[in-house]
């Protein structure tokens, strides 16, 4: 059995090695989505355009614009002249986001009886929006704590109201909030999980169509002997993948690396196992590549949304937080977290490798016995 | 096992199989001996391929059994396996591997010790002509060649029975003559042969052969008693406008059938006096005809006859 187990992995590597292709087609998007993730998708909003209105004109008004700039996070692109003119402003998308301090500004912040302060964003990106008018209240209330005579209570009338308790909230384990530690882990997992899943699928049902999986069929290898040379070679990309996502985001993005690395790989190979479980699955379903192409997008989209990639679990509707149970990506990306940002290992993280485990199994032994239908 | 046992390669009894509403195969009966090149005719569509691969084992049968050398095929699938060597309609080869590797593959895949399959790859390619294309890739092959390279991949483990799925279809001539000098040669050692066309011409080279249409088999014996069997006598009409002559006779009394072939019109007529009256008929239409001669029947002939139907020629 083991000669016959061989005899596909020479036939899968000799493949692999006359397309000349394959190693661009296998490490390209790895690469070009980790560099899409590490440098454009973060939820941090710099630099957002902003036009100020200063009908106060006073030296607090000026301070309090001064502030605003010094953050970072706006940049001042107009100070118009009139309401008419700020409007415009915001309207042509010249600005995203305004702020207009009206008149007694000063006077009202300092006699405590509140000072007018009026934000507008434009809420067509209600993400960036909510981000903005966030860190609106945060730098007002700095400004507050920093200018208010002590003894006057009231404070500043933003319209994102500032409050009075200044709330000490402290990430933990991704001190700086960082979007890329928080992604690239996920990364890792989409990315390993999109790949060997269409691999997988792919390379059976191409099998199918060009009648080799019928010849194969009446010889003397059975259906496990056959998955098995079939699919190791996934395996080992799948593997490849973790490990090329996990050294480039070290090297491009300074990822901690803080858990084992043995986690890392039982995780690693526990996921991998049920991904290939779900290829396997998908092409005996599918008579056609097309098929599998179409299959594939239809796991493999649900699987990346309801993963908490991107999207926390917790805020998904209870129907989804079911589905969730069933994918793999849920787990591993809750493992690949723990073991680069805070170092967890299988005593805390056990009920996520042993749904792994479940899961895997469950996937390999029904798609062999679906793929054994599927012959006829 | 019985001395009958050991002299029969397959059996079939009471084999069927559906497709939803179409009855791909229904109650076929075969037993075909050792040493017999056994040909499956039919058109297309008449259950040939459904039938191959239920004998085969890579499709079950909704009812009926089947029989390789003395083997329950149903029963235990694994054990007919290294004794049976069946080539699919289109066989399955690797384009991207060379022609020795995809021999080499499937060698693998039956194990034997390797010097031995060294010297039979040897010898098939020299066999199929295909010694010079040991280093090209298959994907690169004629139609032709793709083809003497599926039966060179499938007598790589010297099966007892083959099962052979339209072979030469799209296959040029001179590796279909290639071809068959290596099915003559297997036969001369022992080796079973089914093998199914629908070119009627091949028909004439097996030993026996079976007459398949619409899932069931008409009729099954020897070239030379299958035209015997053919009821009624052929004359042959020979004429500048065939398509006339046919229209002219097809309702003509003493005519049992009309077959069309290319220059002349194959009648079936219940007897061989009749060709006084066709004459007339024909001259008092004003059609013109050089010649009716009595013909001998081919397999077509009584294909036609049997099922009323037309097959690839
Ligand atoms: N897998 C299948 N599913 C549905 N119908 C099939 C299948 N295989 C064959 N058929 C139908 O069964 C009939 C016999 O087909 P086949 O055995 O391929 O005939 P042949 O080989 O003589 O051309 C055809 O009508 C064909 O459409
Ligand atoms: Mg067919």
């Amino acid at each position: 059995m083991f000669d016959r187990i061989l005899a596909m992995l020479a036939k899968e590597f000799i493949e692999l090695k006359r397309d000349r292709w394959a190693m661009v087609r296998l490490i390209a998007p790895l690469v070009i989505q980790l560099v899409i993730y590490g440098y454009a998708a973060t939820f941090t909003v710099n630099h957002v355009s902003t036009a100020v209105l200063d009908l106060d004109n006073s030296q607090v008004s000026r301070a309090l614009i001064s502030h605003f700039v010094a953050t970072g996070r706006f940049d001042i692109v107009d100070y118009p002249s009139s309401q008419a003119q700020f409007n415009r402003d915001i309207n042509t998308g010249t600005a995203v986001a305004g702020i207009i301090i009206h008149a007694g500004f000063a006077k009202g912040f300092a006699n405590g009886a509140g000072a007018p302060l009026e934000v507008a964003v434009d809420g067509t990106n209600s993400n960036t929006a909510l981000i903005a008018l966030g860190y609106v209240s945060q730098i007002v209330g700095v400004f507050e704590q920093e200018r208010a005579p002590p003894a006057v209570g009231g404070g500043i009338g933003a319209a994102p109201r500032a409050v009075n308790i200044s709330l000490q909230a402290r990430p933990w384990f991704n001190e700086g909030l960082d979007d890329r530690w928080f992604f690239i882990p996920g990364v890792i997992g989409t990315l390993a999980m999109m790949q060997v899943i269409s691999l997988t699928a792919f390379a059976v049902v191409r099998e199918r169509e060009m009648g080799t999986l019928e010849q194969i069929m009446v010889s003397p290898i059975g259906r496990v002997e056959f998955i098995l040379g079939k699919t190791v070679p996934f395996f080992l990309i799948g593997f490849g993948d973790v490990a090329l996502v996990t050294g480039l985001g070290a090297l491009l993005f300074h990822i901690p690396f803080i858990g084992g690395p043995l986690v890392l790989m039982l995780g690693s190979t526990l996921f991998l196992l049920a991904a290939i479980g779900f290829g396997l699955l998908l092409s005996t379903q599918s008579r056609t590549q097309q098929q599998a192409f179409a299959l594939n997008f239809f796991i493999v989209n649900p699987f990346f949304i309801l993963s908490g990639f991107a999207f926390p679990i917790a805020a998904m509707p209870v129907a989804l937080q079911w589905f969730t149970l069933i994918n793999p990506l849920r787990y591993y990306i809750v493992i690949l977290r723990a073991v680069f940002l805070k170092g967890v290992g299988v005593a805390v993280l056990w009920p996520d490798f042993l749904a792994l485990f479940m899961l895997s199994a469950i996937m390999l032994v029904v798609s062999v016995l679906r793929f054994q239908k599927s012959l006829d | 096992m019985s001395s009958a046992g050991a002299r029969i390669a397959i059996t079939a009894s009471g084999v069927s199989r559906h497709f939803g509403e179409l009855a791909a195969v229904s109650g076929v009966d075969l037993s075909i001996a050792r040493g017999e090149i056994f040909g499956l005719v039919g058109p297309d569509g008449a259950g040939k391929t459904t039938l191959m691969r239920m004998l085969a084992g890579v499709l079950r049968p909704d009812a009926g059994s089947i029989t390789l050398d003395g083997i329950d095929v149903l029963a235990d699938p694994e054990a007919v396996k290294p004794r049976l060597s069946y080539m699919p309609q289109r066989f399955g080869l690797y384009e991207d591997l060379t022609v020795a590797e995809n021999i080499f593959f499937y060698a693998e895949l039956f194990g034997g010790a390797p010097a031995e399959r060294r010297a039979r790859t040897a010898e098939l390619l020299e066999a199929a002509g295909m010694a010079p294309f040991r280093r090209r890739l298959a994907g690169q092959l004629s139609g032709g060649m793709k083809q003497k390279l599926g039966l060179v991949c499938a007598l790589i483990h010297q099966p007892s029975v083959l099962l052979l799925d339209e072979p030469t279809t799209g296959v040029d001539p001179v590796s279909r003559r290639d071809f068959w000098a290596i099915l003559y040669n297997l036969r001369e050692s022992g080796v079973t042969i089914m093998f199914s066309t629908a070119y009627m011409d091949e028909a004439e080279r097996c030993s026996r052969l079976a007459l398949m249409h619409a899932g069931k088999v008409r009729l099954c014996d020897t070239p030379a008693r299958l035209k015997q069997a053919m009821p009624g006598v052929l004359l042959a009409v020979s004429a500048p406008d065939p398509r006339a002559v046919r229209a002219a006779l097809a309702e003509a009394p003493g005519v049992l059938g009309v077959l069309l072939k290319g220059d002349h019109v194959n009648l079936r007529a219940d007897s061989t006096a009749r060709a006084g009256e066709f004459a007339a008929i024909l001259g008092a239409r004003g059609i013109a005809y050089t010649a009716i001669t009595p013909e001998a029947p081919g397999i077509e002939d009584v294909f036609v006859a049997l099922t009323g139907a037309q097959a690839a020629s």
